[in-house]
């Protein structure tokens, strides 16, 4: 084949469908038969549900069945699981409240599932949900996570009267308290990591339909991982042979982790789709979606950074709270220990760090993993942190950071994790040059000269993705597996389809992962295709998240096209008549070494499937390998990103003039669709450091519950961006590559603020940075 | 109660009996069967929908059909040339990879099209400006103004 | 959204006879009303839509004054090059108003009839001294806008066209909400000449209302610092979670002073 596939910027070939409008999403699927499903929701944060009524729901027009949680009770249907069980400091395990798909005789948070109601249409199902009547006995309630632990509070769980889920730590106290009692000089910060909420566009949805000739059912679902979906839903919720249940995750409008987990209405359109003998249908409206899709962030934060006189790190002393929501989300319980803590040494040789978390239960939405989960929040206190100190020490906040930075790999860090390799000076160093620091000054001067003020803000952020070894997470308390799954299924004709078991919702796996394969099989990519998203498929996955797809699940298919070239050596080696050492593979041709007798890939594939002249004594026929890669390490991408921002003082309106990242991520497969990531993960950061937040009064009523009280930001709010990278290759895997998905959204943040803190000359901000945020900081200034 | 509907859509005339609570955006999805055109919110804020009507681009969400009875309306699945060669529009979001998931993509290129036509050459702020209508939560938006300057000018010089 | 029944009147007679059912109501471009139905926060019996009456569109001016029907689109006055000529500020209003989907379906009478107190329309009607016409008659604007969404309107009455006099000088400037892109504060300054001011203030309080401080300072001298000393009391003024009473009372002498720069510029 011609140029190198890996590295090149080959447009996507899933954009034909969407931009035709050929894509299928979940609600775009239409099965005969199908009824639709609306939930009726708890209106109150905290309440006990003394009766729910359902005749005059049941008599409305079109509606075929009403189910409440007692039917779900009768039906023996188990509660959402949580897959990590955090040991607490005291190695007591978490309190785990049930979590039931319809409410149980108690409603924890406005939006709670009380009943469902299964019509022939849609506007039929909504007009009924109005008529079942609840009559609730309303309880105080609780959202803030602290308060939720003082005496007094409202009980959410019997089982956790202190409404704390675990006390967890992370790190040594003893060194921490040594370091600190002898440090020249201590920064210390409290703030809030705003509460986030996803907002994929495209609202989950599910549809679900049952065969009894089959006695089997086939969910379709916007997930971002069917075989775990699939997993959760048969053997901990359900209890139906897992071989019974095909999940369907087709195309899928955005996840950023929302899309991870089971939730309750999966599970009843499924369980409904029984009852009914009929396909059922629930597509959320973009409200539902602010009331019950999980949120992200929440933590309340003190965070001390010990430094000595040079500006060097002694130890770091972290300590959050960490709102877990009313309910155990899939993932809620590893985001704020094994994903935040663990990532507190950020780029730096900080010797001593110790992290103590508190996860409390309040009437809030649950709470999850959103894009960077729990990185984003270390790096804010990594991050912030440091520009403070630079600022308190009179420091150069670049130089602080050099005088800081690992250098020596691998490298320990107190925090648990082995960093493989990295280069933080490079990205800093070449961040600094696009973003011009040095015409820095001479642009404050012309802002002021404007009536305006100019600041700059750094964030050196780290990342740790594709989480792993299973063995050490299962340690930790993991409850699944870490590993991946891919396989090649070559057809006669030598082209390649192509199954993983990682999922797509944008990242533009059927591109980068067809390049990989096309560029290690030396075939064109219009002969590789990928199919991911289909449990009946894919023999099995452990889906996208924690930017895992190419680290962890381009490894699997690597590993299994290694197969599959052994294979065709085999097969090359009888065709022509050598021996298989001496065949080499090289551009799609098996080739007898230093000779000119050769097979191609596709000749090679045809002989396998056509076996006429073939070693059926020594080898089976056909030419389809799979693999299963569970990773060593994770892998460490890491960055700096400089934000240049100019403030109206007469408004208080942040306007970001620049802004430059710089990313080490390894081995690149497709530049334009990893900038694509970067952009989009930057969006989010920005949007939570400058618009977005979701807040609940203290009666638990959500303020902000759609896009008129939510902000996320749009094209107007945001700039163009310079984005590049420095490349360390990953040690630990074949392809080098470390991935991208959620560094935008860890380090932005951090930058954002750094920088609006740096024009306003004060310590600290709340996020969101909001025009009268930063109006009232002026003035109070 | 049923009422009937009639208008065009992708130049073909089309009619069905429906609610009269029915909105566009339903009509063109369940009834058309045209899913291209997607529903993204409740409050008509994020774009998904946008199709073209009457030669603007609108929010086919907060239409009733009732209210598009005898307009021409092009969505999505429309653009495009018979023989599924890409608009020039389409074709720019292809080349500066402005999507990702997809699922803003009709509302955005409709907009964007009926943007261009007004707008041949514009800056990148009126890009910008000219798509508060549109909520895109995986590009950051970077490309999407890429793809807009480079579909506007490419439509400019197809005419 | 809940059923109802859908008329279609080919006249402004019709149309009027439909509304006056008790529980009926206009539809104009539909994008306030067609959302609050959507969330079931209204439920009519009867929806009247006025498209059809081809008649309620269209502008025109006499040099004095210029007259918009009511069902004319934000988009086209943002783009009407009478409108460009004899108000600039309005036809850039007009373009400011929601995204350029929203400005394709929405109409100035539709704005103005739901007097949205973060609206931007009524701040031009205010500042514009306009005379709103119905088919039962006219209205002045002085007393038009009554409170949160409430004018004077009859129920059932008809918004036909809003005739606006043509200043010597004006401007608007918008301070967004930055999720809802309605205006936290807007304010519309337009000078009429020979010491004859109008302020209107709109998004931060509950209903559009006059500056009567900033009129008269700025009928002494026409130039910014007139009113940039002028400190708005947040007494009454709205207080939500995008803003605070006291930001926004801030805001409207920010957005004061820039809107008279902009009307000299
Ligand atoms: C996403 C979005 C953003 C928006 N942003 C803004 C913004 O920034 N600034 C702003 O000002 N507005 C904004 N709007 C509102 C928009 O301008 C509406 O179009 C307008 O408020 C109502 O006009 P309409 O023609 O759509 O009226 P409709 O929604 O059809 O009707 C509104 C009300 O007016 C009544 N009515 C309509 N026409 C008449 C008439 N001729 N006589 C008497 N009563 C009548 C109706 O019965 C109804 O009660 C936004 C809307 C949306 C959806
Ligand atoms: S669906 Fe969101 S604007 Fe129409
Ligand atoms: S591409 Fe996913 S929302 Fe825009």
């Amino acid at each position: 084949m011609n140029a190198p596939l890996i590295g090149a910027r080959i447009p996507r070939k899933e954009d034909y469908r969407f931009l035709t409008g050929a894509g299928q999403y979940t609600d775009d699927v239409t099965l005969p038969g199908q009824t639709y499903a609306v939930f009726v929701r708890s209106p109150h944060a905290h309440a006990r549900i003394k009766a729910i009524r359902t005749e005059r729901a049941r008599r409305a027009p079109g509606v075929l069945a009403v189910y409440t949680g007692e039917d779900i009770a009768a039906a023996k249907l188990g509660t959402l699981p949580c897959g990590w069980l955090i040991t607490d400091v005291n190695g007591q395990p978490m309190k785990e409240p049930p979590y039931p798909v319809l409410a149980q005789g108690k409603v924890r948070f406005v939006g709670e599932r009380v009943a469902v109601v299964v019509a022939e249409t849609a506007a039929q199902a909504r007009d009924a949900a109005e008529l079942v009547e609840v009559d609730y006995e309303p309880l105080a309630a609780v959202t803030d996570a602290t308060k939720a632990r003082a005496p007094g509070a409202p009980v959410i769980h019997d089982i956790a009267p202190d409404n704390t889920c675990y006390v967890w730590a992370l790190g040594d106290k003893a060194a921490v308290d040594a370091a600190f009692a002898k440090a020249a000089h201590v920064t210390r910060l409290e703030f809030v990591n705003n509460r986030l909420v996803p907002n994929a566009i495209e609202p989950r949805a599910a549809n679900a339909v049952y065969s009894r000739a089959e006695d089997s059912y086939t969910l379709y679902v916007a997930n971002q991982n069917p075989h775990v979906e699939r997993l959760l839903m048969t053997a901990f919720v359900m209890g139906l042979p897992e071989h019974k249940v095909r999940v369907v995750a087709p195309d899928v409008g955005g996840g950023f982790g929302s899309k991870i987990y089971l939730y309750a209405e999966d599970v009843v359109v499924t369980w409904a789709a029984k009852q009914l003998n009929r396909p059922v249908k629930w597509t959320a409206e973009r409200s539902e979606s602010y009331l019950s899709d999980a949120h992200g962030r929440d933590h309340h934060t003190v965070a001390e950074l010990a430094l000595d006189r040079d500006g060097k790190f002694l130890a770091l002393r972290v300590r959050t709270t960490a709102n877990l929501g009313a309910y155990l989300s899939t993932f809620a319980s590893c985001i704020p220990t094994i994903l935040y803590a663990t990532l507190l040494a950020g780029q730096y040789t900080t010797p001593a760090i110790h992290c103590e978390v508190t996860a409390v239960f309040t009437n809030t939405a649950p709470v999850d993993a959103y894009r960077g989960a729990g990185r984003p929040e270390a790096t804010y206190v990594v991050e912030r942190l440091v520009e403070t100190a630079a600022r308190e020490l009179k420091m150069d906040p670049a130089e602080i950071r050099r005088r800081n930075f690992i250098t020596q790999f691998p490298y320990q860090t107190p925090v648990a994790l082995v960093y493989d390799t990295g280069n933080y000076h490079a990205t800093l160093e070449k961040a600094q040059k696009l973003a011009d620091v040095a015409g820095f000054a001479a642009r404050r001067k012309a802002s002021e000269a404007k009536g305006r003020r100019r600041g700059l803000g750094y964030a050196c952020y780290i990342e740790a993705c594709g989480i792993a070894p299973s063995a050490v997470a299962g340690s930790l308390g993991a409850r699944a597996g870490l590993f991946e799954a891919g396989e090649i299924r070559v057809h006669p004709t030598g082209t390649v389809t192509v199954f993983t078991g990682s999922h797509s919702h944008g990242q533009g796996h059927e591109t980068t992962f067809a390049q990989v394969v096309a560029d290690r099989l030396g075939i064109p990519i219009e002969n590789v295709d990928i199919v991911h998203g289909d449990t009946s498929k894919v023999l099995f996955g452990m889906g996208t998240y924690g930017s895992r797809s190419i680290a962890v699940g381009g490894t699997a298919i690597m590993k299994a096209l290694d197969k599959v070239i052994a294979k065709g050596r085999r097969i090359a080696a009888h065709l022509l008549e050598a021996s298989e050492a001496d065949i080499e593979y090289e551009r799609g041709v098996f080739r007898v070494k230093g000779t000119d007798r050769q097979k191609t890939f596709g000749e090679v594939a045809f002989a396998a499937y056509v076996p006429h002249n073939y070693p059926l004594d020594k080898l089976e026929p056909g030419l389809n390998e799979n693999a299963f890669y569970d990773p060593t390490n994770f892998t460490f991408p890491a960055g700096t990103y400089i934000c240049e921002v100019e403030v109206d003082p007469e408004t208080g309106k942040v306007t970001i003039e620049r802004w430059t990242a710089v990313d080490d991520f390894g081995k690149v497969i497709n530049p334009m669709i990893v900038e694509g990531q970067v952009h989009g993960g930057l969006v989010q950061g920005i949007g939570q450091a400058l618009t977005e937040v979701c807040r609940y009064d203290a009666s638990g009523q959500l303020l902000t519950g759609s896009f008129l009280d939510y902000c996320i930001p749009r094209a107007d709010d945001v700039p163009s961006f310079v984005v590049d990278t420095c490349e360390t290759p990953c040690t630990h895997n074949p392809l080098g590559v470390k991935g991208c998905g959620e560094a935008g959204a860890i380090g932005a943040p951090a930058a954002l603020i750094n920088a609006i803190t740096d024009a306003l000359g004060v310590k600290d901000l709340p996020m969101p940075a909001t025009p009268e945020t930063v109006w009232r900081a002026l003035r109070t200034h | 109660m049923a009422v009937r509907v009639s208008m065009k859509v992708n130049g073909k005339a089309v009619s069905g009996e429906m609610e009269e609570r029915t909105l566009l955006v339903t009509f063109i999805r369940e009834h058309l069967r045209l899913t291209g055109t997607h529903v993204g919110c409740d409050t008509a804020q994020c774009g998904a929908c946008t199709v073209i009507m009457n030669g603007r681009a609108v929010k086919s969400c907060s239409i009733l059909a009732m209210q598009a009875e005898g307009a021409d309306i092009t969505t999505i699945e429309g653009v495009a040339a018979p023989d599924g060669t890409l608009h020039p529009m389409q074709a720019a979001f292809k080349e500066h990879h402005g999507l990702q998931c997809g699922f803003c993509t009709p509302g955005m290129v409709m907009n964007a099209i009926d943007f261009a036509r007004r707008n041949p050459n514009p800056t990148e702020q009126e890009i910008r400006e000219a798509l508060e209508g549109n909520l895109c939560r995986c590009t950051g938006y970077h490309n999407i103004v890429k793809s807009i300057a480079a579909g506007a000018r490419a439509m400019a010089a197809a005419k | 959204m809940r059923a109802f029944q859908y008329h279609r009147p080919a006249s402004l007679a019709e149309a009027a006879a439909l509304a006056a059912r008790p529980e009926a109501k206009l539809l104009a471009g539909g994008q306030s009303l067609v959302q609050a139905m959507k969330l079931r926060l209204a439920s009519p019996s009867d929806v009247v839509d006025l498209g059809a009456l081809k008649d309620l569109a269209g502008i025109k001016t006499d040099g004095r004054t210029l007259t918009i029907g009511a069902m004319t689109r934000h988009a086209e006055v943002a783009e009407s090059a009478e409108v460009k000529k004899a108000i600039p500020a309005l036809a850039q209003l007009a373009g400011m108003i929601g995204d350029r989907q929203v400005r394709a379906m929405g109409t100035l009478g539709g704005s103005i009839a739901n007097n949205d107190p973060a609206a931007d329309y009524p701040a031009a009607v205010l500042a514009l001294d306009a005379v709103i016409h119905t088919n039962k008659g006219r209205h002045d604007v002085g007393t038009f806008f009554k409170g949160l969404y409430e004018t004077a309107l009859a129920p059932g009455e008809i918004i036909t066209a809003v005739e606006f006099r043509i200043p010597q000088r004006a401007a608007y400037m918008k301070f967004k909400n930055p999720a809802s892109r309605f205006a936290i504060v807007g304010v519309f300054v337009a000078d009429f000449g020979g010491g004859n001011v109008r302020v209107a203030v709109t998004g931060a309080g509950p209903c559009v209302f006059r500056q009567t401080e900033m009129e008269k300072a700025l009928a002494a001298k026409f130039d910014p610092a007139s009113v940039a000393s002028i400190k708005v009391s947040p007494a009454g003024l709205n207080s939500d979670l995008h803003a605070s009473a006291e930001y926004r009372a801030h805001l409207v002498t920010v957005m004061a002073k820039r809107a008279v720069e902009a009307a000299l510029k």
